[in-house]
C-alpha cells in the first residue's frame, strides 16, 4: 500500500490546494445557480477585470515576503493614471508617456526602500506616508477626471486577442501572465529570491549568512513600486482615465488577495502563484454577487471578509500543528523517521 | 576624568520623548499665529467661548480617543486597523436606536456595547487564536463598514434630537467634546500608569516570550488592549455621528486609523512595540487635526493635507531614528588613553 503515500498531496502546497479548491468549488456552484456562468469567457473576463491587481499583488507579496509591507499601491495607481492622462492631455507621446510612469514607479518605489532599510523606519510608517503623499499629488495635478482619448491608449485598450471558441482576451490579460511567471521564476531560481525568503524567515540569521540583505530589501521595495506602476499603468488603459479617487483601498484588496492565496504576514513562506489565485478567487465572488442582481453589493465585502477569516484560520491551523508536530519530533530523538515539516 | 554632564530640567525636557512631537506642535501653532489671523482669538458667544483653538480641539477629541486606544496596541506589538469601521458600526447603532425614539443613555449604551463586541471580536482573534493583528482586524476593516451597510439598508440615518446632538455640538462652556476627551485621558492615565496594567503592556511588547515565561497572562492583556480600543472607538463614533446630525456608514471614520496610527508614532510610541506615550500620542493628535485646520484656513486645497502629513510624519519619524540622530551627532574628540601611572 506503499503508493498510496506517494498519492498524499506535499503539505507545502496545502494553502494553494486551498485556494484552488476554492476557486473550483465557487466556480462550479455560480455555473450551477446562474446560466451563463460556465463560458470560458466568464474565466478570461475574471482575467481581463483583475489584470492589473494581480500585478499589484504580486508586487504586494515581495514585500510581505521580507517581513514588510507596502500600503502605497493603490495611491500609486491614482498617482499614474493622473500622471499618464495629464501628459496625454499635454500631447506627449504615449509610449514616452509609458515610461515615464513606470520610472516614477521606480523611484518611489527606491526612496520607500531607503527609507525602510537605510533609517530603519517600520515599512507601515514609511508606505502609508507614500500612500498620503501618492494621493495628495495626485490631487494636486487635478481634482476632477481627466478622460484619455489618446489613439494609442484607446487602441491598446479596445484590442481584443481571439483565443478560438468565442472567447477573447486582451493585452493587459498577456502583460498580467508575463508577470507572474517572471514572478515565479524570481522567486524560486533565483539568488535573489532566496534571499528574499530568508529575510522574511529571519533578517538576522540572513544578515549573519552573508546575503545581502540591505541591498535585497530595498530591490523589494522597488520591485513593489514598479509593480504599482505597471498595475496602474493597466488600470489607466482599462478605465482610459486619470482620477485622484482611482482605487481607493486597494491595497487592502491587494493583501486580502495575497493572504487567500498563502502568503504569510509575517514574511518568509508563500508562493509566487499565491496572489493570482488569491484574486481570481475575489473575483469569483464579485462576479457571483453580480450574477445573482439581488444582493446588496455590500456582500461582496461581507463575503470576501468571511472568506479571509476563514483563510488565515486554516494557515492558523496548519502553523500550530505543524509547530506540534516539531515539538513532538524533538521529543522522541530516538526514531529515526523523516518527518515532514508543515 | 569624564565630563560632569549637569542633568537640568532643560536637558532632561530636549532628551524626552515628548521633546521632538511638543517642538512640532508649537512651531505649528507659531505658524498660525504669524499667517492666519484671528486663530487664537477667543470670544463669548452664545454664553460660551469661541474660537479657533476650541474649534480643533472639538474636532480632534474624536482622533485623541482613538489614538489613545491605538497606542496600547501597537504597544503590545498589535495594529487595529478596523477603528474606522467601529466608528461606523456605533454611529450607525446609536443612530438606529435614537430614530427609534429610545433615550440619549441608551444610544450612548448601545453604541459603546457595540464597540464592545467588536473590540471582543478582534481580541479573540488576535490574542486566543493567535492571528497577527494586521489580519486580524483587517478583517473587520473590510466587513466593518459592509456590516454597518446593512444595519441602515444603505441609507444615511438623520436625526435631530437635541439631546442626542449636543453631544457632539454643544458647550458647557467649552465643547462637551472635551470633557468627555479629558474624562477618558484621566481614566486611561489611571489605568496605565496607577495599575499594573500598563506595565504589563510595556513589557509583552519589549518581549513578549520574557513576559510570557515571569508569569503575565499575556493572551489576556492583549485581549484588554483590543476591547479598550474598541470601546474607545465607539465613543469616538458616537461624538462624530452626533456632531454631524447624521449616521453615515461609508464616511465616518474614513481613514481616521490612518490619522490614529500616524499620531501614536509622532508621539513616541515605536511601531515594534514597548514603552508607550499617552501624552506624546495627544501631542500627535493635536499636531495632526491643528494641521488640518492651518491648512483648511489658510485657503488651499484640502488634498494638500494628505501630501504635508506625508511629508511631516516621515520627518518627525526620521528624527527619532538612531540613524539620522549620527549623521549629525557631533564628532567627539579622540580619548587619548593615558599609561597608569603607579604613584597615588
Amino acid at each position: 500500500m506503499k503508493w498510496l503515500s506517494k498519492l498524499k498531496p506535499n503539505s507545502n502546497y496545502i494553502s494553494i490546494y486551498a485556494t484552488v479548491g476554492l476557486f473550483l468549488v465557487l466556480f462550479f456552484s455560480g455555473s450551477i445557480l446562474y446560466t451563463g456562468f460556465f463560458t470560458w469567457q466568464v474565466v478570461s473576463n475574471l482575467f481581463i477585470d483583475n489584470a492589473f491587481l494581480i500585478v499589484i499583488a504580486i508586487g504586494e507579496m515581495l514585500t510581505m515576503l521580507t517581513g514588510g509591507i507596502d500600503l502605497s499601491v493603490g495611491a500609486m495607481v491614482a498617482f499614474v493614471s493622473m500622471i499618464a492622462a495629464d501628459l496625454l492631455k499635454k500631447g506627449l507621446n504615449p509610449y514616452l508617456v509609458i515610461l515615464i510612469v513606470l520610472l516614477v514607479g521606480i523611484v518611489f518605489g527606491t526612496v520607500q526602500g531607503l527609507l525602510v532599510e537605510h533609517f530603519n523606519l517600520h515599512p507601515w510608517i514609511v508606505t502609508l506616508a507614500g500612500m498620503f503623499f501618492a494621493r495628495g499629488s495626485s490631487y494636486l495635478i487635478s481634482i476632477d477626471t481627466i478622460p484619455i482619448d489618446n489613439p494609442t491608449f484607446v487602441a491598446i485598450s479596445s484590442y481584443q486577442l481571439p483565443l478560438g471558441g468565442g472567447t477573447y482576451t486582451n493585452i493587459s490579460v498577456i502583460v498580467c501572465l508575463i508577470v507572474v511567471v517572471l514572478a515565479v521564476y524570481l522567486l524560486q531560481y533565483t539568488r535573489f529570491g532566496r534571499t528574499v525568503y530568508a529575510i522574511g524567515g529571519n533578517g538576522n540569521s540572513a544578515l549573519l549568512m552573508g546575503l545581502p540583505v540591505a541591498r535585497t530589501k530595498i530591490l523589494v521595495y522597488v520591485l513593489s513600486g514598479f509593480c504599482a506602476a505597471l498595475g496602474g499603468l493597466m488600470f489607466t488603459i482599462y478605465t482610459l482615465s486619470g482620477y485622484g479617487l482611482h482605487c481607493n483601498g486597494l491595497e487592502m484588496d491587494a493583501i486580502a488577495a495575497c493572504v487567500v492565496g498563502g502568503i504569510l504576514l509575517t514574511g518568509g513562506s508563500g508562493y509566487a502563484i499565491g496572489p493570482m489565485l488569491g484574486v481570481l478567487v475575489t473575483g469569483i465572488i464579485q462576479n457571483l454577487i453580480m450574477f445573482d442582481g439581488t444582493l446588496n453589493s455590500w456582500w461582496t465585502k461581507v463575503a470576501v471578509g468571511g472568506l479571509l477569516f476563514i483563510f488565515i484560520a486554516l494557515q492558523r491551523i496548519i502553523v500550530i500543528r505543524g509547530e506540534r508536530k516539531k515539538a513532538i519530533d524533538v521529543k522522541v530523538p530516538s526514531k529515526p523517521a523523516a518527518s515532514q515539516t508543515v | 576624568m569624564g565630563e560632569n554632564k549637569t542633568k537640568t530640567l532643560f536637558s532632561d525636557f530636549t532628551h524626552s520623548k515628548m521633546f521632538w512631537p511638543i517642538v512640532a506642535l508649537m512651531a505649528l501653532l507659531l505658524f498660525n499665529l504669524f499667517m492666519t489671523p484671528g486663530f487664537f482669538t477667543i470670544q463669548m458667544k452664545d454664553g460660551h467661548l469661541y474660537g479657533s483653538l476650541f474649534d480643533i480641539l472639538n474636532h480632534a477629541t474624536p482622533l485623541i480617543l482613538i489614538s489613545l486606544g491605538m497606542t496600547v496596541v501597537i504597544a503590545t506589538q498589535g495594529i487595529d486597523i478596523s477603528v474606522g469601521a467601529i466608528i461606523a458600526i456605533s454611529a450607525v447603532v446609536s443612530a438606529t436606536v435614537i430614530v427609534d425614539g429610545g433615550s440619549v443613555l441608551s444610544a450612548v449604551l448601545a453604541g459603546i456595547g457595540s464597540g464592545i463586541v467588536c473590540g471582543i471580536w478582534n481580541g479573540l482573534l488576535v490574542s486566543y487564536i493567535g492571528i497577527q493583528p494586521m489580519v486580524g482586524t483587517l478583517i473587520l476593516y473590510i466587513v466593518g463598514r459592509g456590516i454597518a451597510q446593512l444595519i441602515t439598508a444603505g441609507q444615511i440615518l438623520t436625526f435631530t434630537s437635541p439631546a442626542f446632538v449636543a453631544i457632539g455640538t454643544g458647550y458647557w462652556l467649552v465643547p462637551v467634546a472635551c470633557y468627555v476627551a479629558i474624562a477618558i485621558i484621566i481614566i486611561m492615565h489611571l489605568l496605565t500608569r496607577k495599575t499594573s496594567f500598563g506595565l504589563f503592556v510595556e513589557s509583552i511588547g519589549v518581549n513578549s516570550t520574557a513576559s510570557r515565561y515571569s508569569g503575565i497572562n499575556a493572551k489576556r492583556i492583549i485581549f484588554c488592549t483590543y476591547v479598550i480600543s474598541g470601546i474607545l472607538a465607539s465613543i469616538a463614533g458616537i461624538l462624530i455621528c452626533s456632531n454631524i446630525k447624521s449616521a453615515d456608514a461609508n464616511n465616518a471614520g474614513l481613514w481616521l486609523e490612518l490619522d490614529a496610527i500616524l499620531a501614536t508614532v509622532i508621539g513616541g510610541t515605536s511601531m515594534n512595540g514597548g514603552r508607550f506615550y499617552l501624552s506624546g500620542t495627544i501631542v500627535g493628535a493635536l499636531f495632526i487635526q491643528t494641521l488640518t485646520t492651518t491648512i483648511y484656513s489658510l485657503g488651499v486645497p484640502t488634498e494638500v493635507t494628505l501630501v504635508v502629513k506625508a511629508v511631516i510624519v516621515i520627518a518627525v519619524c526620521l528624527i527619532q531614528t538612531p540613524v539620522f540622530i549620527k549623521m549629525f551627532a557631533k564628532k567627539k574628540p579622540v580619548v587619548q588613553m593615558k599609561p597608569v601611572t603607579e604613584s597615588k
